[in-house]
């Protein structure tokens, strides 16, 4: 197991079946894209689990800073009123 | 040359047992793969290889024993054969070495594969035409996952390329095997069950040198001429160690003493 240092990581994506979106599984490393669909396949759709895989290089996801969680998430746990459960369902409309 | 290879097992035995001690054999070879990849993810890689083989070895030996009648399970012949009486190529008998030589027989084996699983798909024998359409999908993917690690390892570093290229070389003097024809395997091509393994060479060095192209390396020379044949049970002397490993289990508990897994 060497010289896994070079290798870039790569973040999986996987769709289960058409008409459904693909969902974060986890991620490979590899030294290309085209070896990051393979190990991708190898390492989570074994079992079937889907019918597509994307990979994207860890290092071009832009992500939110932890540290402004707060700001970014925080006010919107106070605005409960966002949320469509203030209004009486007829029974005719059944579970939605 | 031709009366070399008298056997009285029938002819069809003969072919499918030797497909499926092909798929067995290089199936064992990626197994030893395992927990000794260059990386978790070829790790991986390696046993889902394994697997395919050792499922098509399965069918094959299973469909052997059945055209052979005399009771035999695919368990039986796996497990209970010696050498000699393995009917696959020197090719995928030998060891692994490292990563570029296990790299070059893939690609040689899957292409080679392919072409005979391709043709295999129409045959006449029920068996042999489904089974081929089913592991051509699994073989589709060793010939990619070959194809794609030789053009990177031949492209990569001097070194990598300079192992995947010995792995062609040093393996070069098994290939004019794999399309060596005897006289039953001909009549069974001519009835449309088998393929004529012969027939298969031209698509074959056409893939490789496409490949091989693609990767930047060199299309060894020569032929080689092997001292022995698979049909009379001569091997290379690697066949024996791998089968001491392959049969460990069974040989030392014998289910036929009681052992049960």
């Amino acid at each position: 197991m060497s010289k896994t240092t070079d290798w870039d990581l790569y973040e999986v994506f996987v769709r289960s079946k058409r008409g459904l979106s693909h969902k974060h599984v986890g991620s490979v490393h590899a030294a290309d894209g085209r070896m990051a669909i393979e190990n991708a396949r190898d390492l989570y759709t074994r079992r079937s689990e889907g019918e597509s895989v994307w990979v994207i290089p860890a290092k071009q996801i832009i992500a939110s800073d932890p540290a402004e969680g707060d700001a970014l998430f925080g006010p919107a746990s106070e605005k409960v009123y966002r949320h469509p459960t203030f209004y009486d369902i007829p029974d005719e409309v059944g579970k939605m | 040359m031709a009366a070399v290879y008298q056997s009285e097992a029938s002819p069809l035995y003969q072919y499918v047992l030797g497909l499926g001690d092909d798929a067995l054999v290089l199936g064992q070879r990626w197994c030893e793969w395992l927990s000794k990849g260059p990386n978790l993810e070829l790790d991986i890689a390696s046993s889902n290889l394994a697997l395919d083989l050792l499922g098509q070895a399965e069918l094959l030996l299973g469909y052997a024993a059945e055209v052979e009648g005399k009771g035999r399970t695919a368990d039986d012949l796996a497990y209970l054969r010696d050498a000699h009486d393995f009917r696959n190529h020197w090719l995928v008998e030998q060891p692994n070495d490292n990563w570029g030589v296990s790299i070059a027989r893939m690609l040689m084996f899957s292409l080679y594969q392919y072409h005979r699983l391709e043709a295999l798909t129409k045959s006449r024998d029920t068996f042999l035409s489904e089974f081929a359409s089913k592991a051509l999908k699994e073989v589709t993917y060793h010939r990619r996952f070959s194809a794609e690690w030789t053009i990177r390892l031949g492209q990569g570093t001097e070194e990598s390329s300079r192992r995947v290229q010995k792995g062609f070389n040093d393996l070069w003097r098994f290939v004019p095997e794999l399309f060596e024809t005897i006289e039953s395997e001909h009549a069974l091509a001519e009835e449309g069950v088998a393929v004529a393994s012969v027939d298969l060479r031209g698509s074959w060095e056409a893939d490789l040198d496409q490949v091989l192209e693609q990767a930047g390396l060199v299309k060894p020379e020569g032929t080689g001429r092997l001292m022995g044949s698979r049909h009379n049970g001569h091997h290379s002397e690697h066949l024996g160690m791998l089968l001491c490993e392959l049969q460990y289990l069974q040989r030392a508990y014998p289910s036929s003493a009681g052992a049960n897994w």
